[in-house]
């Protein structure tokens, strides 16, 4: 586990570098920094301030140094429309992101499995097929439409929710929350719906297929000739031995539902990370797109390796690096 | 061999078989050719604003030109026919789905083959490459993309191509690495065939068929992708719009109540997705000699 565990940390400490210097050669090393901060009148020598102040006219090796040392230290430059730290605005965004992206997936999680399981346990059921039929759209359906569909269903022709914003929040522990108002439910309801519908399709079709494959076991045959009920058999030997893959793919997608809530926080004015991303492209606001990128990076970075020791902790076949 | 010289008839009077894939196969060709034939089908040419009327924005489905045209689809703000605007929309939408998916397939292809021909670190580098790349949501990787480069069909095209490229090479490697050790290859080598008529004449056509098939779902993603980040305002210009960004131009609409400028394009989007991913499901269905 040890050895398997450094392995895992050296490649999630090389992926961080690369990207670091991804980032740096994309942002940095593309086009003046400077054309975007200053007045164009300047004059030559307000140029050459501007140019030394941002450490601009020394060599890349050096200013790749400098911005690496101040990522280090949570120094990513400041904002140029809020006139803020970058980092400050990102993490102050983020529990919305956070927030959205963890009830998308438990809407995700919550349905998918029992809808799954429901279907390979009798597959030619119409109902199952309508799941089925159900899942193949929500697999076609762009993100962005959904939303817009369900904003033009329940908001405007029948007026049961809001369209945009967060609504009323609560401080947990400094961090405000909407999941625990009643308004705000009201408001994170279509969002968390419309992220959630890919993975709901997709928990579906994974469920399905364990579930199916389970089926046909020798052990689901040796439960029965034991004399077990129908349900006992799914609840104790089918389940336990489906949700370990379940479990791996609902992990790791939760960094795409973070990057997928881009779209959704843009449709629905969510005010999290991704729309202020969108926004900081809109203006070219450097820092925070930079500020974003090593913030999410860290995040998926986090995730995939918290999902990789839990699924070797789970499977011990994967700790001996055969699989990688 | 065998597998790849399966007689194309057989293959057709299987996919025949079933009714809906049958359905979504017609719809795709539809769609293909209204596409295709835009300039000819639509009643306007959408972006020739001397053919435009303002005095027409914001019309109903079915209603009247000042010059007597029916706008079976309704109008945008601008007094543009959504139909028309659709069927060049469409156009755009399914030539950067398939260019991108194209030149996708190809460098994959070739990145796949050299790093299962070569090994050691070439092959080492571009699998940490693929590694790196797929451990990032494609949305994300394209989405930064075009922040740096700016927008313009050519530059959708190429974070298209960026964030397809991996899945292929991977797939063509793990393929070609099982074909490379199978005795026809010996057989080939021991005959003195060159390494490169090895890859192209014998490796190549046994590899193909499957990634064919993920491909042609993969354009229905690559549109929808692109949608997406047309939608995000990061990917096509308001000159060459896509089915994308005629949604986004009628999101705005929306709330008054005007639903057809977004609904109609998010519709024709919906049924091109839906049509591919049919066709492709039923073709890897045929191809897949485990449900046979």
């Amino acid at each position: 586990m040890l050895s398997y565990l450094l392995r895992r940390l050296t490649w999630s400490a090389a992926t961080l570098l690369v990207m670091s210097l991804l980032v740096f050669a994309g942002v940095y090393a593309i086009g003046n920094p400077v054309d975007l901060l200053i007045n164009p009148q300047a004059d030559q020598a307000e140029i050459a301030r501007a140019t030394a102040l941002l450490g601009l006219d020394r060599p890349l090796w050096e200013q790749y140094w400098l911005f690496f040392r101040g990522a280090l230290g949570g120094d990513l430059g400041i904002s140029f429309a809020a006139s803020v730290p970058a980092i400050d605005l990102i993490l102050e965004r983020m529990p919305a992101t956070l927030e959205l992206a963890l009830t998308a997936m438990l809407i995700a999680v919550g349905l998918g499995i029992p809808l799954g399981l429901f279907a390979g346990l009798h597959p030619q059921s119409w109902l199952a097929r309508s799941i089925m039929t159900l899942s193949t759209i929500g697999f076609a359906l762009p993100t962005f439409w959904v939303g817009l569909m369900l904003i033009m269903v329940f908001s405007v022709q029948l007026g049961w929710l809001p369209t945009t914003g967060r609504g009323a929040t609560v401080d947990v522990l400094g961090v405000p929350l909407s999941v625990l108002t009643a308004d705000g439910l009201r408001h994170l309801l279509l969002p968390a719906t419309t992220l959630a519908l890919f993975k709901l399709a997709l928990l579906i079709r994974l469920t399905r297929a364990g579930t199916q494959d389970a089926m046909l076991q020798d052990y689901v045959r040796y439960a029965r000739a034991k004399g077990l009920s129908e349900s006992a058999v799914v609840r104790s030997h089918v389940l336990p031995n489906i949700l370990i893959p379940i479990v791996t793919v609902a992990g790791l997608e939760l960094g795409s539902l973070i990057a997928f809530a881009i779209v959704t926080e843009t449709v629905f004015a969510w005010p999290g990370m991704g729309k202020l991303l969108i926004d900081s492209i809109n203006v070219l606001d450097r820092p925070v797109i930079v500020a974003y990128l090593l913030a999410t990076v860290c995040l998926f970075i986090l995730i995939n390796l918290l999902v990789d020791l839990l699924y070797a902790a789970l499977d011990p076949r994967v700790q001996s690096g055969t699989t990688r | 061999m065998m597998a790849a010289a399966a007689p194309t008839g057989v293959l057709a009077a299987n996919y025949a078989r079933d009714r809906i894939a049958m359905v979504a196969l017609w719809l795709l060709a539809a769609l293909l050719f209204a596409a295709f034939a835009a300039p000819w089908l639509a009643q306007q040419n959408p972006y020739d604003l001397a053919q435009l009327d303002i005095l027409d924005a914001k019309l109903a489905p079915g209603a009247q030109s000042s010059a007597g045209l029916s706008y079976w689809l309704g109008t945008d703000d601008q007094g543009r026919d959504m139909l028309s605007a659709i069927l060049y929309g469409l156009r755009i939408s399914l030539g950067v789905g398939i260019a991108s998916t194209a030149l996708a397939l190809g460098l994959g292809l070739t990145a796949g083959l050299i790093a299962a021909r070569t090994g050691g670190w070439i092959d080492g580098l571009i699998m940490r490459i693929v590694d790196l790349q797929l451990s990032f949501p494609a949305i994300l990787v394209a989405l930064i993309l075009l922040a740096l480069t700016g927008q313009g069909i050519d530059r959708i095209i190429l974070a298209l191509v960026v964030v397809q490229w991996a899945y292929y090479a991977r797939t063509v490697r793990a393929a070609a690495m099982v074909e490379l050790h199978k005795e026809y290859v010996e057989a080939a080598v021991c005959m003195g065939v060159s390494e490169a008529r090895i890859l192209l004449r014998h490796v190549l056509p046994n590899v193909l068929p499957p990634v064919m098939v993920v491909a042609t779902v993969q354009i229905a993603q690559a549109i929808a992708l692109e949608a997406t980040l047309s939608f995000l305002g990061l990917g096509l210009p308001i000159t060459e719009p896509s089915l994308g960004l005629l949604i986004a131009n009628g999101y705005a609409h929306l709330l008054s109540g005007k639903y057809w400028i977004s609904f109609f394009p998010g519709l024709a989007l919906l049924v091109t997705i839906v049509a591919i991913n049919l066709v492709g499901d039923r073709l890897r269905d045929l191809l897949n000699p485990r449900l046979s």
